[in-house]
């Protein structure tokens, strides 16, 4: 067990709660993520690698819970597993399944692929090795009850004043509507 | 011992055992959950056999035990003997999970229903979310199990069903927004997600949503009503298993406990749904007047109902025994109503020894039994109207055609409560 990590979650305890967030249950959580992520891109068949993203998804969402967020959580299981998942589900669905499990699983790429996979691992490591001196201290302490507020204030801001991220927020908000008329354009022949 | 046992309900009495982070408790409470659900499905599948054959002069069951009250023991039993057939060309993993999947949604939304302000799991901050995040999951264990039966009336079940829960989703997103901004209107900065704290809101305003800003509200709860049939797939929105046009739809292939598995997820689909509308617009665990008839004498007559209800059932067993033929052939139907009928009885005369014992508000640990019992009765007792409604909807209206949904649900419903939340926006600033 990591002595940062369970100090850390120990301090987000807020008004002396007793934490249920138990290292066992992120080792579960964890251990989970990782094996359905290694059977998203082993599984020959694609509704099945689709069935392990969901529960990547949904252990990664139970990692959020334990770290006191639980509005990612929640937008995490709407959007993610709910949302998008299901319109993965209807493509793949579409796609001949028969053809495409037999298509070879690398092409040429391969070793971009692996590149872009072991700098990422890189990353990981050092985050690992260097802890605690990446993070500001006070990330990891926020009470649970005024998480979702905190998010709220620095999208849209409160007491008059803008918020940290209202702009890029607005701007990814107006990014999106486009692309939901540039969906609607595509689909229909005559507007 | 008794103290080990007074602290946990000094715990449970307190707060949430979630909250209380008693994982004792929470696990005690799951269970209780899990058993009442169970139990309500197998009462809800009578009562709605029941009522629609009685809604078409019918009788319904009647062979197994006393006007069919055995029949959905007799019906559950005839599903595990049954044999679990997986078709021969299906995605055999992929059949098996799908069930599962559908289950898991439907149970795991019963973590934050508010049955009282403390007879909850847990209370999340994000409650609201939580819940209809994870109801929204429901749809994949349908798209799966249409796909995974490699048959073509499954598939299109599959596919119907997803466009109709995903387009109803958004009004009804848009309807639950509406309840929520008024939890905050009548003093800045009080506005929350959590399901325990939005019926408290009600309870401070002194006033159910579905009456807040008439009609605005009423317009909100209509459109959640609508959306939540579509939602649950029930008649007459019941396009993903359409008996005439799809043999069963996406459960087609579907036999034994693994069919029985979709239903009961449904039911507790529509227990759940159920419970979002009560606990936004209906005042969740109040009774009815909490603010008009607020003298501890109407506390007291409003506490008798739970006992009331269960005398009237034991009174409906026993007119049941009384007018059953006098032949021997009817004997042990006889003898086993009647003692229904004396089990009802015991467990009302428990809730009136318990309503009178605690009558009086004081902290006791009799008063504190007495709020709880009321908090579930009432909660229970709206939802229970609303799965009788959904009975009598299904018995009244005739299904829609695919594109008529659609079209309620594009151009009639989502502009409906954009037009609502914008109007409540509106009104509840000028309001403050």
């Amino acid at each position: 067990m990591n002595p940062a990590l369970n100090s850390g979650l120990n301090s987000a305890v807020n008004g002396g709660m007793a934490p249920v967030a138990t290292p066992w249950f992120f080792y579960v959580l964890a251990g989970l993520a990782v094996a359905s992520g290694l059977a998203v891109i082993t599984r020959r068949n694609a509704v099945h690698s689709a069935l392990a993203l969901i529960v990547t998804l949904l252990s990664v969402t139970g990692l959020y819970l334990m770290l006191y967020a639980p509005f990612v959580a929640a937008v995490q299981i709407f959007v993610y597993a709910g949302g998008i998942m299901l319109l993965f589900l209807f493509v793949i669905m579409l796609v001949n399944i028969e053809r495409s499990s037999k298509d070879r699983q690398f092409n040429r790429m391969w070793p971009v692929g692996l590149a872009a996979a072991c700098a990422l691992l890189a990353l990981f490591v050092s985050a690992f090795v260097k802890g605690k001196a990446l993070f500001p201290d006070r990330m990891i302490s926020l009470p649970e009850s005024s998480n979702t507020q905190q998010i709220a204030g620095m999208l849209y801001g409160e007491a008059g004043k803008m918020g940290e991220y209202t702009f890029a927020f607005e701007i990814a908000s107006l990014l999106l509507l486009v692309a939901i008329l540039g969906a609607v354009i595509m689909t229909k022949k005559k507007i | 011992m008794p103290n080990f046992i007074m602290s946990y309900l000094g715990i449970k009495d307190a707060v949430t055992p979630g909250a209380a982070g008693s994982q004792f408790w929470a696990l005690i409470y799951v269970f209780i959950i899990f058993a009442g659900v169970s139990v309500a499905v197998m009462a809800m599948n009578w009562l709605e056999r029941k009522a629609l054959a009685h809604f078409q002069i019918r009788l319904g069951p009647m062979r197994v035990g006393p006007h069919g009250l055995l029949q959905p023991i007799a019906d559950a039993i005839k599903l595990m003997l049954k044999e679990d057939i997986i078709p021969a060309e299906a995605d055999q993993f992929v059949f098996w999970v799908a069930p599962l999947i559908g289950l898991l949604a439907a149970f795991t939304v019963y973590t934050v229903i508010p049955f009282g302000p403390s007879q909850a799991v847990s209370d999340m901050n994000i409650g609201i979310l939580f819940m209809l995040g994870v109801s929204s999951l429901g749809v994949l264990g349908i798209v799966v199990a249409g796909w995974a039966s490699n048959s073509h009336y499954p598939l299109i079940g599959a596919l119907r069903s997803s466009a109709q829960m995903v387009s109803y989703e958004v009004a009804m997103g848009l309807a639950v927004v509406s309840a929520i901004l008024m939890t905050s209107l009548n003093t800045a900065g009080t506005g929350t997600l959590s399901m325990i704290g939005i019926v408290q809101a009600q309870q401070q305003q002194g006033v159910w949503f579905i009456f807040k800003f008439f009609p605005l509200g009423l317009i909100a709860f209509g459109i959640f009503a609508i959306a939540m049939i579509a939602e649950t797939n029930r008649a007459p929105f019941d396009m993903a298993e359409a008996e005439s046009e799809l043999t069963a739809g996406y459960h087609t292939e579907y036999s034994g406990l693994r069919w029985s598995l979709f239903m009961l997820a449904e039911y507790a689909a529509m227990i759940a749904v159920s419970s979002i509308a009560v606990a936004l617009w209906l005042g969740g665990w109040m009774r009815p007047f909490p603010n008009l008839l607020n003298a501890p004498a109407w506390d007291f007559i409003f506490s008798l109902f739970p006992a009331l209800t269960f005398f009237g059932l034991a009174a409906i067993a026993i007119i049941g025994v009384v007018r059953m033929p006098a032949h021997s052939f009817f004997k042990i139907q006889r003898i086993g109503l009647a003692a229904f009928a004396a089990v009802l009885g015991f467990i009302a005369l428990l809730l009136l020894v318990i309503a009178v014992a605690g009558r009086s508000a004081d902290g006791s640990v009799a008063a504190r039994f007495r709020e709880g019992i009321d908090y579930v009765y009432w909660f229970v007792f709206k939802v229970a109207v609303f799965m009788y409604l959904f009975i009598w909807y299904r018995a009244t209206w005739p299904r829609y055609r695919f594109d008529q949904l659609m079209k309620i649900g594009w151009k009639v419903m989502l502009p409906i409560s954009l037009v609502v939340l914008i109007a409540t926006a509106i009104v509840g600033v000028l309001v403050s």
